[in-house]
């Protein structure tokens, strides 16, 4: 990972900024220059909120090489209380008992490394609510 | 716009081809396509190839094929939309055909994924997804469709046996195939008990990594005539694109820009659903052909993998689905599938599908849906017995 392709992933991947399309509100995260909604250009910075619920999962066994490590482990689509849907892994949970439907919030998490001298890549995680 | 036919077809054996380069690959198809056709020289040549720089470090491949194949200073390129790249070649050719401004030209494609490890190609193949946004956080391609088969399991009740049926009746046909990398049948109870890969989806719920290529040739109508070779028509090409993340579209159980391209294809070609006899579709996990056969129409949403269960997709089925056997049982070289799936859609308007594949009542129009990534683009083409 590329020290720079990391650090302007910070204001999404540290802090679920995201942007509000001043016309017609639709929110997108990540930000973008033209809202595919109603075409205005003119956006104001929000944050997520960081709970919502899972849409959708899955277990992934064969994992790519960088997360290895980390198989068997859950990834899901989740949908934020102001409408905005992630994806992200589900972590801290018996990876067996996900459920459609499901509480979720959202937390700040170590995601990838780099091998040993690369870059630590940290972002956002679902975790299960009663956790 | 002219009238436009398919005159030529050529495909090699698929599989794991290690004594076979890139190149020869590519050539060996290319020539079966000009013999078939038997025109004496091409005005163009497109290519699709999803990853020639990450599954062999080679691009420019327009370049490359154009002089291997003998044809000196051809007008020839190369286009990419992930595994819908073979899709976009043929339409490309098809309007520079339709179009008047070329006469003969060849839509190939090739991928070879075996010069790289596992990894590597999981790595090559993942670039079709988002990689800030999916890639990013451990979601691999059998994982994004997985959570297409969460998500429509949980609505319509989609179930494991429904899946599996996608399988055994693709490597049923595919055992049929001598073109095919796994031309075995598969039992519903070897697909259930298969290793798994990314929940709900088993190792034979997905499609392989395969080396392959297909060429087929495309000319006038009226060229066509001349040449002495079968008319089949193309009547109608559809493209459209959807966003490339997954969670970013309204629904996940169904495929957006599989359903436009189509409509836009229907629309072309004043055809409907029920004027389609067969159709290949892009099978790169069980659960994809199952929604698939929903977006394009054939089935109500929800009811695809109810109608694939029953039979209703196989070869003596309402709507005979990947009488290739698939990407499953065929394999999938990313960039050939869509021009693989021509090949095998003018097969069987020809009635010349091998080994007892061929459908039993002629068929006289068919169809090819061809997607790139999570279903971030499709083509979908018709061609017609004229």
């Amino acid at each position: 990972m590329f020290p720079a392709r990391e650090h302007r992933e910070y204001p999404h991947r540290y802090r679920l900024e995201a942007g509000k399309c001043k016309k017609c509100g639709k929110i997108f995260f990540p930000h973008r220059l033209i809202c595919s909604e109603c075409g205005h250009r003119e956006f104001e910075k929000v944050l997520l909120p960081d709970t919502g619920k899972l849409l959708t999962f899955s277990v992934i066994r064969v994992a790519p090489s960088q997360f290895v490590d980390q198989a068997p482990y859950a990834i899901g689509i989740a949908e934020l209380t102001n409408g905005v849907r992630l994806m992200a892994q589900v972590a801290d949970c018996d990876v067996d008992s996900l459920k459609v439907g499901m509480d979720v919030r959202i937390e700040f998490r170590r995601i990838q490394t780099d091998g040993h001298a690369g870059v630590l890549s940290y972002g956002y995680k679902f975790v299960p609510k009663w956790y | 716009m002219r009238d436009v036919a398919v005159v030529g077809i050529g495909i090699n054996k698929w599989g794991e081809l290690w004594e076979k380069s890139f190149r020869d690959i590519y050539v060996e198809a290319a020539l079966a396509a000009i013999n078939d056709a038997g025109v004496d020289h091409l005005d163009s040549m497109i290519i699709g190839c999803m990853s020639g720089g990450l599954f062999v470090g080679q691009e420019h491949l327009g370049s490359l094929m154009a002089d291997y194949l003998g044809q000196k200073h051809l007008a020839a390129s190369r286009v990419e939309s992930a595994c819908a790249s073979g899709g976009l070649a043929f339409r490309h050719a098809f309007i520079e055909v339709a179009s008047g401004i070329s006469d003969i030209v060849m839509a190939a494609g090739i991928e070879k994924m075996t010069d790289v490890s596992g990894d590597g190609a999981t790595y090559a193949l993942a670039t079709a997804a988002d990689q800030e946004y999916e890639v990013f956080h451990g979601a691999t391609f059998p994982g994004l469709y997985a959570l297409m088969a969460t998500a429509h399991m949980h609505k319509y009740g989609t179930t494991r046996d429904m899946l599996s049926a996608v399988a055994v009746k693709n490597h049923f046909n595919g055992s049929m195939n001598p073109f095919a990398q796994y031309p075995f049948k598969v039992t519903k109870e070897e697909v259930n008990d298969s290793v798994m890969v990314a929940s709900p989806l088993r190792i034979l719920d997905c499609s392989p990594i395969t080396d392959g290529a297909a060429a087929v040739i495309l000319t006038t109508v009226d060229i066509a005539r001349k040449l002495g070779k079968p008319i089949i028509k193309v009547i109608g090409s559809g493209h459209a694109t959807d966003s490339i993340a997954l969670h970013q579209r309204p629904d996940i159980t169904t495929l957006k820009a599989t359903t436009v391209a189509a409509e836009k294809a229907f629309k072309m070609a004043n055809k409907k659903i029920a004027d389609i006899n067969f159709a290949e579709v892009h099978d790169c996990f069980t659960i994809a052909e199952i929604i698939v056969t929903e977006s394009l129409g054939f089935f109500p949403a929800g009811k695809g993998g109810e109608a694939a269960l029953k039979g209703e997709t196989g070869l003596e089925g309402k709507f005979p689905i990947n009488t290739s056997g698939g990407l499953k049982s065929k394999g999938h070289p990313v960039g050939a599938t869509g021009v693989a799936q021509i090949v095998e859609v003018v097969k069987q308007l020809r009635g010349t599908a091998e080994n007892g594949r061929q459908l039993k009542k002629q068929p006289k129009v068919g169809m090819a849906q061809n997607m790139g990534g999570s279903g971030g683009s499709t083509l979908v083409h018709i061609l017609e017995v004229a």
